[in-house]
């Protein structure tokens, strides 16, 4: 829960971006350029700041090398995950195994190597489904504001008041099926159902910076209609800080994936999971830690490479602390 | 003001239905034959059968009857009646037990995180960009990166299994001594956010327009620091840690379940491993409404403490 804390106390500073926007507008207002032209301008700054930072290439690095490890897991072991042998229970590290064997007799770091992608499967669908809710959410309760902000903004307060982690148990309780498929839907769809209020704030607070834009008045004198402006002007504004708290949602969605596995109610058997491994670890820690230890590595590095990596680009297109 | 607090309140009681609706309609409603999952394998005689009917109004079907069921569950959890778990013990009677150690386990987390985190947050604000500062900035985002899942496990085992500082496990009862690893492993998540907080607002204060006076008045260092910045510079923290205390009673569920303590997340854990359907639902329920009040109580304690804070 919180990893939420995080995400919160971005929001202010990702809200604060939105009129900081506004030294690139003028490019946009000539007409001359399209539009990438403002991002650019802004993306070109922050560009130029980051690359200085070593945080920000440390944690890229990670997210890379674990995307990596997602897609095509056969590349950094050529071991089997599913192929376990009580008789090596506990084994310590050898040729075959560099961080032996687990309570199952199966080689550790294969397992974490191939947990990976329910990981960040996880953990990026629910970013992209928390996105697209509070693109949607925000950009309508920021453009037409009056009775659609007045209700939508409700809708947003009381689903915030709703603790995630209690609701996720509850809703997760009811998933009786045991196919992977299934699961990860259902944890994707949980996650992104209580976690999207965050980003509708930060997309509704640079809607409304946006809309009052001179080059949106211009667009409307020109006969554009709403939609047009929406999708034209006002999108690309809003997309810049909603992907920076979805880049640290994600990590923190990822956390939230393992905290329920752990808990038993997230991802189960024979889908390799961190937090289920993590637990079993934790239970027999005291015959062997190195099957506690791998997983855990993994899990915390991962998230901490999207934590950071957000961190990183919020903070370089914040021109207030430039 | 009035004005407010009515509308924060209203709010609360929309998200209180919203969310009582949703754990009772998961978790109740629409899994068969209650009746039976409730005699397990056992036959149900017709007299059983036609008395629980009654009971529990299963007669009334529809949208009609499961409103009639929802609203004598609220009726019940409102009236303090959580039922029994799947033990037989009555769910009221597992919390009364359990409360004392969650509080007496937050309590020791917000001592460590007001502790340390308050302290070096005024430090880092104070010396901004320094390597203290810095290294403060580094080592608050590993805590907040590092999932409790992690932090909870690595902790015991350093600390409690294999250099044993700390005794590992706290078991029933649990003294002191006991909880204050768990205390410190659970808290540090406040204490990093505590200490953010807290420097960017002394690094903000301090930069105001009323120390500069105080500059120039003549007022030593200590004096500004420790009177005018610090008072204004608490209000934030203040109310975090107010809202983290309502989330340190409901939120240690992997805590006290790692550290086995026999505390509200604890039982929750517990109910959660073996099944333990109305147990889960008894304690969560509980725990929104802990969780819903806390919030409201922090937000108008915070719109009373601020005067800056707009009610629309």
């Amino acid at each position: 829960m919180s990893d939420f804390e995080t995400v919160a106390a971005s929001e202010n500073q990702a809200a604060r971006r939105g009129p900081s926007g506004e030294p690139g507008a003028p490019n946009q207002v000539g007409g001359t350029s399209t539009l990438a032209g403002k991002p650019r301008s802004l993306a070109g700054d922050a560009w130029r700041d980051l690359r200085r930072k070593p945080i920000f290439w440390i944690s890229l690095l990670l997210v890379l090398l674990f995307t990596g490890m997602a897609a095509v897991p056969g590349l950094f072991t050529s071991n089997d995950p599913a192929d376990c042998v009580l008789a090596r229970q506990h084994a310590g590290p050898s040729a075959g195994a560099i961080f032996g064997y687990d309570f199952q007799g199966c080689d550790t770091y294969a397992r974490a190597v191939y947990g990976t992608r329910a990981s960040l499967l996880v953990g990026a669908l629910s970013a992209l489904l928390t996105g697209v809710i509070a693109l949607v959410v925000g950009m309508l309760a920021g453009f037409f504001g009056r009775w659609v902000d007045a209700v939508l903004s409700r809708v947003i307060d009381v689903v915030l008041g709703i603790p995630l982690l209690l609701a996720a148990i509850v809703l997760l309780k009811r998933v009786s099926s045991d196919s992977s498929t299934v699961r990860i839907a259902a944890i994707i769809f949980v996650l992104a159902v209580l976690g999207w209020t965050t980003a509708a704030r930060v997309v509704r607070s640079s809607v409304i910076t946006a809309k009052e834009q001179d080059y949106v008045a211009a667009a409307r004198m020109l006969g554009a209609g709403n939609g047009r402006i929406m999708w034209r002007h006002i999108l690309p504004n809003a997309l810049a800080p909603a992907v920076v708290v979805l880049t640290i949602a994600l990590g923190s969605f990822i956390a939230a994936e393992a905290t329920l596995s752990f808990l038993g109610i997230g991802l189960k058997d024979p889908t390799i999971s961190w937090g289920q491994d993590i637990d079993t670890g934790r239970v027999h820690m005291r015959e062997s830690a190195i099957p506690l230890l791998v997983p855990s590595t993994f899990l915390a590095l991962t998230v901490l490479a999207f934590i950071m990596l957000g961190d990183a680009i919020r903070d370089a297109f914040d021109p207030k602390l430039r | 003001m009035f004005r407010f607090i009515l509308r924060r309140l209203l709010q609360m009681v929309l998200a209180f239905f919203g969310t009582t609706l949703i754990v009772y309609a998961l978790m109740f409603a629409g899994q068969g034959d209650p009746i039976q999952a409730l005699a397990g394998e056992r036959p149900v005689t017709e007299a059983q059968r036609a008395y629980l009917t009654e009971k529990f109004h299963l007669d009334q079907t529809g949208v009609g009857g499961f409103f009639y069921r929802y609203f004598d569950y609220i009726k019940n959890l409102v009236q303090g009646d959580l039922g029994e778990s799947l033990t037989g013990r009555q769910i009221g009677d597992i919390l009364a037990a359990a409360w004392p150690v969650t509080v007496k386990l937050a309590l020791i987390a917000m001592t460590v995180a007001v502790l340390f985190g308050v302290t070096a947050g005024v430090l880092a604000g104070i010396r901004r960009a320094s390597i203290f500062d810095n290294s403060t900035l580094v080592l608050t985002l590993l805590v907040l990166g590092i999932p409790t899942i992690v932090l909870a496990p690595l902790a015991q085992y350093f600390l409690g299994v294999r250099w044993q500082v700390f005794p590992p496990t706290a078991g029933s009862d649990p003294d002191f001594y006991a909880l204050l690893l768990p205390g410190i492993v659970l808290g540090s998540l406040s204490l990093a956010t505590a200490l953010r907080l807290t420097r960017t607002s002394v690094a903000e204060n301090l930069r105001a327009d009323y120390v500069r006076t105080a500059r120039s008045k003549g007022l030593v260092k200590r004096r500004i620091v420790g009177v005018h910045v610090l008072r204004n510079s608490l209000i934030p923290v203040v109310t975090f840690l107010g809202v983290e205390l309502g989330n340190l009673m409901s939120g240690a569920i992997i805590t006290e379940g790692v550290f086995n303590i026999p505390g509200v997340g604890f039982n929750l854990f517990r109910g959660i491993r073996t099944e333990d359907g109305p147990l889960v639902v008894g304690i969560v329920s509980v725990l929104v409404v802990v969780y819903l009040v806390s919030n409201l109580v922090v937000d108008v304690l915070y719109a009373v403490l601020d005067p800056r804070i707009r009610y629309e």
